[in-house]
C-alpha cells in the first residue's frame, strides 16, 4: 500500500506552510519590514529561550501531558545567582557557569523525585516553584543591589551566550556565516539522499524522487536565505549555534534512541510501560532534571542577552514553551510529539509577535490573538484525529 | 403470533469507505428475550448504536418500525422516550457517587432546580428491589462487586420505564455466578412482559436465555434461529456466524515433548497492596515444565491474575514471600525488567489497559518489552525494528495494511496478537497468559490457540489463565484450579470434566 499522495503531504506538513502563509503575510503588511536582515536576526534572538525550553518541556509533555510551570520563575533566579557569583562575588566564568549548572541540577533533582517517587503531581509540584523563585530571585536582586537588577557581567560571560562569532559590519557579506549555511544546506541534502538511497535498497516503500528532490530544493533554499540574511546583520548569532546544538541533540533523543521512546511509552500507557520494564519513575524523574538544566541554559542566554539579571525575566516563559509545543502539535495528553513540530510551533509565535509589532499593534491584541491561534492549533489537532478514526 | 414490537428493515450504514451494515433487517417481538451474536467487527454495535440513535436518522438508510409507527431518531433521549434504552459493555458508573444518584443521573427526581433526594432515594430503592439487590441505594458505587453493579445498570434501566432494553456483553466482566444471577433476572423481567435484546460472545448463555437468535456476519444479517424449533447448538450457531463449521474448537498438539521442570513457585504468599492484611494469593505452590501448557483455572476474583503478576517481577501486591526456582536457580525477581530479563513473560489479560500502547504503532508496540535487542548503545535499529514487526505480523497472520497502523485502529483478535508478538520477541523461557482469548471472536481464538501451541513446540512453558472450562481443558496438559486465593486442585488434563473442575471449587468453597 503506498500512502504517499499530495493531501498526505499536505496533512503532514500543515503547521509548516501556516507558518510560510503567515510570514509572508507580515512580510507584505510590514512593506517588506519584516523581511530585513536585522528582523530575522532579532526573531531568533528574542526567542531563543522559547526553542530551548520548549524542548525541555516536549521531554515532560511526552510522558503523559505533563507541564513545568516554574521554569520562568527558575529562570529569574538563576539569572540572579549567576549575578551574584560572577558580578558581586567576581568568581571567574568557568567556575560560575558550573556553580549554577550545580544548582539547577539540585532543583531539577529535588524537583524530580516529588514528582516520580512521591508522586505529587507535576502542576502542583511546580506551582510551588513558580510562587517561590520569583519571590527568591526578585529579594537576592533587591539585597545585592540598590537598583533590584546586576549589571557589568564581564564580557568572557557575555560572549558565550551572545553576541556574534566572527563579527563584520552591517551590510557586508560574512563569509563563514553563509559558509555554515553552505555546511548546513549540504548535509540536509545528504542526509535526505541518503535515508532515500537506504530505503530503496532495503526494498522499503519510499517517496517518488522528485517529492524528496521538492523537499531538498525548499530545505536549501530556506537554509541559504537564513544564512544570506543573517550574514548581512554581521553575522552568526552564538544563541544561533546554542540553538542548532540543543535542537539536534533532542531530536535525536526523541526520535532515534531508546531513552526518547520510553518518554513517549510512558505518556501513551504507564501501566504497558511498566509492564514492559521500563522503569517510569527514573523516566518522569529524568523529565524534569532535563528541564531543570534546560532551563538554567535559557537563563544564562536572556541573562547575557540583556547584560543584566532583573526581577522580571523569565515571565510567562513557562507559558511561551507551553504553546510552542501544544501549536506544534505536541499532544496534551502524552505519547506523541516531536522537536521540529516544537520548532515550528515556536517561530510560528515568535513570527506573529513580530509581525504584529511591527505593524504596531498593540499588545493586548497580540495576547487576543496569540490565544486564538493556541485554541485553533489545538482544535485542528482534535478535529484532524477525528477524521482518522475508524468505525467500531 | 406475538406482536412485533420492533422492526428494523433493510438497515444500511456506511462509514467513510467501509459498509459496516448491508440490508440488515431485525424483528423482535414483544416479550422476548432476542440474541444478536456474531463475530467483533460483524456490525451488533453498529446496528444498536442506530436503534438507539447514537447514529442519528439520516446517516442511514432504511427504517425502524417500533411500537408500529416509524421512529426517526436524532439522539439517544429520543430512544430513550420511547423505553428503548442501552446499557452498554463498558459499565457507566460514576464509582464515587451512591447507587441513589448514578441510577438517575440526567434523570434527576423532583423539580428543576431542586433535587428531591428523599424520593431519589426511595425510587432507587423500589427499582433496586425489582432487580433483586438488597442494598442500600446510598451505598457508593465503588463499594459492590461487578455483578452487582451490572444489575445496578438494569435497575436504572427500568427507572427509564423502559420497554426495550439493550444489553451489550453484559456478563463480559462477571464471574459464571454473576452472569448466572443475571441471566435469571433477564428471564424474571420477560416474565414480566419486557422485551430484551442481549448481545453476546457466550454462546451457552445465549442458548440458556433467548427465544431468538440472530446471527450478524460481515454487516449482514445470516439468519434468525428459534429456540423452539431450530438446532440452537453452539456449533450449529458458531458456524452460522463463521459460515464454515468449526470441528475442532481446540487444535491438538502434535510431537510437543514434555521435558523438566522450568519454573517453580513455592509457597507463594501476596498481599493486597491497599488492604493490607488481606491475603490474595495464598501458600500457593505451582510448577511447569518444558513444552507444557498448564491451565490455571479458576472465577473471577479467585487471585489468578494477582499470582501471575506477583511471580512476574512483584509487579502487583506487598508483603510477597514464598521462592521461586527458574532452570533449577532461585531467584529474586524486584521488577518486570528483572523478570523479562530472568525470562519470564506476562501477557496481560487487560490488553488496552496495561498490555499494549494503542496510540502507538504495531511496530512500535511489537519491540516494547525487548527493544535493547534491537539497538546499540541507546540508538534504535529501526530498519530492523521494522522488519521485526513485519516478521510477527506475517507469522501470527495479524490482519493490518502496515506495521505503521496503530494498534487502537485494530480489532481485538489483532490486538491480541500484536500483544503476543511484543512478549513472544521478548524470547522468554516462560510465558504466562492471562486469558488469552477474553473478548475475541470464534476464528480468532482458534488462530491464538494454534500460537500456543507453536510456542509449546518450541520449547516455551505456557501458563494459561482462563476462566472458560472448555478452553482450559482443550489447552493444557496439567491444570491447576484456583478458589478464593488458593490452589484447590491439581489434575492432568486428559483426568479433567467441566463437572469435577467445578466440584472441586465447591468442595473448597464449603470447606472454607
Amino acid at each position: 500500500m503506498n500512502t504517499f499522495s499530495i493531501k498526505n503531504v499536505l496533512k503532514k506538513n500543515t503547521m509548516a506552510i501556516v507558518l510560510f502563509v503567515v510570514y509572508v503575510f507580515f512580510t507584505i503588511m510590514t512593506g517588506g519590514n519584516m523581511f530585513t536582515p536585522s528582523n530575522i536576526a532579532s526573531l531568533i534572538d528574542q526567542n531563543a529561550y522559547v526553542f530551548i525550553l520548549g524542548a525541555g518541556m516536549l521531554m515532560c509533555m511526552l510522558t503523559g501531558g505533563n507541564i513545568d510551570l516554574s521554569v520562568g520563575s527558575f529562570v529569574c533566579f538563576m539569572g540572579a545567582i549567576a549575578g551574584v557569583f560572577s558580578v558581586i562575588n567576581h568568581v571567574n566564568t568557568p567556575l560560575t557557569l558550573i556553580l549554577v549548572l550545580v544548582v539547577g541540577i539540585i532543583y531539577g533533582a529535588v524537583l524530580g523525585y516529588l514528582i516520580a517517587y512521591l508522586r505529587i503531581p507535576p502542576w502542583i509540584a511546580t506551582l510551588a516553584g513558580y510562587l517561590a523563585f520569583r519571590g527568591l530571585g526578585t529579594q537576592i536582586l533587591i539585597t545585592v543591589s540598590e537598583t533590584s537588577a546586576i549589571s557589568n557581567f564581564p564580557d568572557s560571560f557575555l560572549r558565550i551566550f551572545s553576541g556574534k562569532i566572527f563579527e563584520t559590519p552591517w551590510g557586508e557579506y560574512n563569509i563563514p556565516c553563509i559558509l555554515l549555511g553552505v555546511i548546513g544546506a549540504a548535509a540536509v541534502v545528504v542526509l535526505n539522499f541518503l535515508s532515500r538511497a537506504r530505503k530503496v535498497k532495503k526494498g522499503y516503500q519510499v517517496d517518488p524522487m522528485y517529492f524528496t528532490i521538492i523537499m531538498s530544493v525548499i530545505e536549501v533554499a530556506v537554509i541559504m536565505v537564513l544564512a544570506v540574511q543573517l550574514s548581512l546583520d554581521g553575522g552568526i548569532p552564538v544563541v544561533l549555534l546554542w540553538l542548532i546544538a540543543v535542537l539536534i541533540v533532542y531530536g535525536i533523543i526523541t526520535e532515534k534512541t531508546t531513552i526518547g521512546r520510553h518518554f513517549m511509552t510512558v505518556g501513551g500507557n504507564a501501566e504497558t510501560s511498566r509492564l514492559s520494564g521500563i522503569n517510569n519513575k527514573l523516566v518522569m524523574f529524568a523529565a524534569y532534571l532535563n528541564m531543570s538544566v534546560l532551563t538554567v541554559l535559557a537563563a544564562l542566554i536572556v541573562t547575557a542577552r540583556f547584560g543584566s539579571a532583573n526581577s522580571f525575566a523569565g515571565q510567562n516563559f513557562e507559558l511561551d514553551a507551553i504553546s510552542a509545543c501544544i501549536v506544534g502539535g505536541v499532544s496534551a495528553y502524552g505519547g506523541s510529539g516531536t522537536v521540529m513540530g516544537m520548532v515550528i510551533g515556536a517561530a510560528l509565535i515568535g513570527v506573529i509577535n513580530q509581525g504584529m509589532s511591527l505593524m504596531s499593534i498593540d499588545q493586548d491584541w497580540i495576547k487576543i490573538v496569540k490565544g486564538l491561534v493556541l485554541l485553533a492549533a489545538v482544535v485542528f489537532e482534535i478535529i484532524s484525529k477525528k477524521g482518522n478514526r475508524k468505525y467500531d | 403470533m406475538a406482536k412485533v414490537l420492533l422492526e428494523m428493515k433493510s438497515i444500511t450504514k456506511t462509514f467513510p469507505g467501509v459498509k459496516a451494515l448491508d440490508n440488515v433487517n431485525l424483528r423482535v417481538e414483544e416479550g422476548e428475550i432476542h440474541a444478536l451474536v456474531g463475530e467483533n467487527g460483524a456490525g451488533k454495535s453498529t446496528l444498536m448504536n442506530v436503534l438507539s440513535g447514537i447514529y442519528p436518522f439520516g446517516t442511514y438508510e432504511g427504517d425502524i418500525v417500533y411500537d408500529g409507527e416509524v421512529c426517526e431518531f436524532h439522539k439517544i433521549k429520543d430512544s430513550e422516550k420511547k423505553g428503548i434504552v442501552i446499557i452498554h459493555q463498558e459499565l457507566a458508573l460514576i464509582p464515587y457517587m451512591t447507587i441513589g444518584e448514578n441510577m438517575f443521573l440526567g434523570n434527576e427526581q423532583g423539580k428543576k432546580y431542586n433535587i428531591d433526594w428523599n424520593k431519589t432515594y426511595a425510587e432507587a430503592d423500589k427499582y433496586l428491589a425489582m432487580v433483586g439487590l438488597t442494598e442500600s441505594s446510598k451505598t457508593l458505587i465503588k463499594d459492590i462487586g461487578t455483578g452487582k453493579q451490572q444489575l445496578v445498570e438494569i435497575a436504572k434501566a427500568l427507572a427509564k420505564h423502559a420497554k426495550l432494553l439493550i444489553l451489550d456483553e453484559p456478563t463480559s466482566s462477571l464471574n459464571e455466578t454473576d452472569s448466572r444471577a443475571l441471566l435469571d433476572l433477564m428471564k424474571k423481567l420477560k416474565s414480566e412482559g419486557m422485551t430484551m435484546i442481549i448481545i453476546s460472545h457466550k454462546l451457552n448463555e445465549v442458548s440458556y436465555v433467548a427465544d431468538h437468535i440472530t446471527v450478524v456476519r460481515d454487516g449482514s444479517t445470516i439468519e434468525t434461529l428459534d429456540a423452539k424449533t431450530d438446532d440452537i447448538s453452539e456449533a450449529r450457531i458458531i458456524k452460522g456466524m463463521v459460515g464454515r463449521e468449526i470441528t475442532d474448537r481446540f487444535p491438538k498438539r502434535h510431537d510437543c515433548e514434555i521435558g523438566d521442570v522450568m519454573m517453580e513457585v513455592k509457597n507463594w504468599t501476596v498481599f493486597h497492596p491497599e488492604f493490607s492484611e488481606r491475603k490474595v494469593v495464598d501458600d500457593v505452590s505451582i510448577n511447569v515444565r518444558k513444552g507444557e501448557v498448564v491451565g490455571i483455572y479458576g472465577l473471577m476474583g479467585a487471585g489468578r491474575t494477582e499470582l501471575a503478576m506477583s511471580i512476574f517481577g512483584r509487579s502487583y501486591g506487598i508483603g510477597i514471600s514464598g521462592s521461586l526456582i527458574l532452570k533449577g536457580e532461585e531467584l529474586t525477581l524486584k521488577n518486570p525488567r528483572q523478570a523479562i530479563k530472568a525470562g519470564i513473560a506476562y501477557v496481560t489479560e487487560d490488553r488496552k489497559g496495561n498490555g499494549l500502547v494503542l496510540s502507538n504503532s504495531i511496530k512500535v508496540n511489537t519491540s516494547l518489552a525487548n527493544l535493547d535487542a534491537l539497538s546499540s548503545g541507546s540508538f534504535i535499529d529501526k530498519d530492523k525494528e521494522y522488519l521485526v514487526a513485519e516478521e510477527y505480523v506475517q507469522k501470527l497472520k495479524t490482519k493490518t495494511p502496515s506495521v505503521e497502523q496503530l494498534v487502537g485502529n485494530l480489532s481485538g483478535g489483532n490486538q491480541q496478537k500484536v500483544l503476543l508478538a511484543k512478549w513472544m520477541f521478548a524470547d522468554p523461557d516462560v510465558l504466562i497468559l492471562d486469558e488469552p482469548t477474553r473478548g475475541i471472536d470464534v476464528g480468532a481464538k482458534y488462530e491464538i490457540y494454534c500460537i500456543i501451541n507453536d510456542l509449546a513446540k518450541a520449547g516455551k512453558s505456557v501458563i494459561m489463565i482462563s476462566s472458560e472450562l472448555p478452553e482450559v481443558i482443550g489447552m493444557s496438559d496439567r491444570i491447576y484450579i484456583m478458589n478464593q486465593a488458593k490452589i484447590v486442585g491439581e489434575m492432568k488434563a486428559s483426568d479433567a470434566t467441566q463437572e469435577n473442575i467445578m466440584a472441586c471449587i465447591v468442595k473448597s468453597g464449603s470447606e472454607a
